[in-house]
């Protein structure tokens, strides 16, 4: 029983600290924050490396979601005799919900992998503490540029998703289903507001960019350097950026459109 | 440098696209076009039921869409529904003794205000109030008169 209880006091107090390590490490990425504008290089390459990267898994699977949407919602819909809600459905949908939170958890699987990857190995072949010798803050110089690149491409990716998501939607709907095309636009026009759905949509890309990067830069840095830690790094970047995406987007969504 | 040149072009073409995205969902998705920023001047009409109407609910005329309701409230005085319609400026002509109704698109669509112009000559000014209106048909309540009206025939 002293055992236990041991345990459970040992490990609240280890993931306490992680916490406040994790904290620490926000603030001095954010402390970076305007020195980056120094050297908007280091950002473009980012930019590169986890925006372009990106792109063509988001947008595929943007058209597939968005072409599956409008197939399942045109089976339901039809039993009302209600096709012609299909555009506003399936943006509504896009837009609101799948847009940011599919886009977010691609964007945790495919560059927040890489980027606890990345710097877990350069903590493990000790990079960072070379880097630290020659006085470069290895923060200002490797993190804070990965930081606000995710920070960017975010809402980027998610837009894109959408976008591509309600072409996609419209390509089954008007092509292979027969749903008449100006009705399709038109009920999607007067049932999606620019403020009230699009904007919080961007708001909550960038609140899952900003969650889902702080979580795989501290993973990489917070790593145990060798090669199991990183991968068990890598595993729980994922698992937790799933997560705190999931979890987030149940109360955004709850302040975002709970009253109107 | 070569390298560097490519993926600049990269980031670039990615962050254009991502920013066309945006403007294609702002444009063409959402209502942003056919109500972006455009003068507007406000009336209120005085329901004795507003039914299912709801804010943003359309205003049309003649079956075209000339404005939106901006707020519906409760008037604790004559126990009537208060509803504020903001009708965009183009529209400016309508004359003060338009009847204002509640109708339903379709049989179980969306609630929206019809305004039906009538003969005076004075148009409604920012603020008017229209005088004659008619309430939204409830449909239990039509089907429980309907209901009530048969049986009594059969008596």
């Amino acid at each position: 029983m002293t055992d236990f209880l041991q345990y459970l006091g040992q490990s609240t107090r280890i993931s306490f600290a992680k916490l406040g390590r994790a904290s620490y490490f926000l603030l001095e990425i954010l402390a970076g924050v305007l020195s980056l504008f120094a050297r908007p290089r280091l950002l473009l390459k980012q930019l590169y490396s986890v925006g372009v990267l990106s792109f063509l898994i988001i947008t595929i699977s943007g058209l597939f979601v968005g072409m599956v949407l409008s197939l399942q919602g045109y089976y339901t819909l039809s039993d009302f005799g209600a096709e012609e809600s299909l555009g506003v459905m399936v943006a509504a949908s896009l837009v609101r919900e799948l847009g940011p939170v599919v886009s977010g958890l691609l964007f945790a699987g495919r560059a927040g992998s890489a980027l606890t990857a990345e710097i877990g190995l350069m903590k493990a072949t000790e990079q960072l503490s070379g880097m630290e010798m020659m006085a470069v803050d290895p923060i200002r110089r490797i993190i804070t540029p990965r930081f606000v690149a995710g920070l960017i491409s975010m809402p980027l990716l998610a837009a894109l998703f959408s976008a591509v998501g309600i072409i996609g939607g419209q390509l089954v709907g008007c092509g292979l289903l027969s749903v008449d095309e100006g009705a399709f636009w038109s009920q999607m026009q007067a049932g999606i507001d620019f403020k009230d759905d699009i904007i919080n949509g961007v708001i909550k890309s960038l609140v899952f960019g900003f969650v889902s990067s702080w979580i795989a830069l501290f993973e990489g840095y917070d790593a145990i350097p060798t090669s199991e830690g990183v991968s068990r790094a890598t595993t729980r970047t994922v698992v937790n950026s799933a997560f705190s995406i999931l979890g987030l987007d149940f109360i955004l969504t709850a302040l975002m459109f709970g009253e109107h | 440098m070569q390298h560097t040149s490519t993926q600049d072009t990269f980031v670039g073409l990615f962050v254009a696209s991502g920013i066309i995205g945006l403007f294609f969902l702002a444009m063409q998705v959402s209502n942003l076009s056919s109500f972006a920023s455009e003068d507007s001047y406000t009336i209120t009409a005085r329901f004795e039921n507003s039914g299912g109407l709801k804010i943003k609910s359309p205003v049309s005329a003649a079956g075209v869409k000339i404005g939106r309701v901006t707020d519906i409230s409760f008037d604790p005085k004559s126990y009537e529904s208060i509803v504020k319609m903001s009708i965009n400026s183009k529209y400016n002509t309508l004359p003060d003794d338009t009847t204002a109704s509640i109708f339903t698109a379709g049989l179980l669509g969306e609630q929206y205000v019809n305004l039906d112009a009538g003969g005076s000559e004075t148009p409604l000014k920012n603020n008017g109030k229209i005088e004659i209106t008619q309430s939204a048909i409830i449909l239990e309540k039509a089907l429980g008169q309907f209901l009530f009206k048969s049986a009594e025939e059969k008596k």
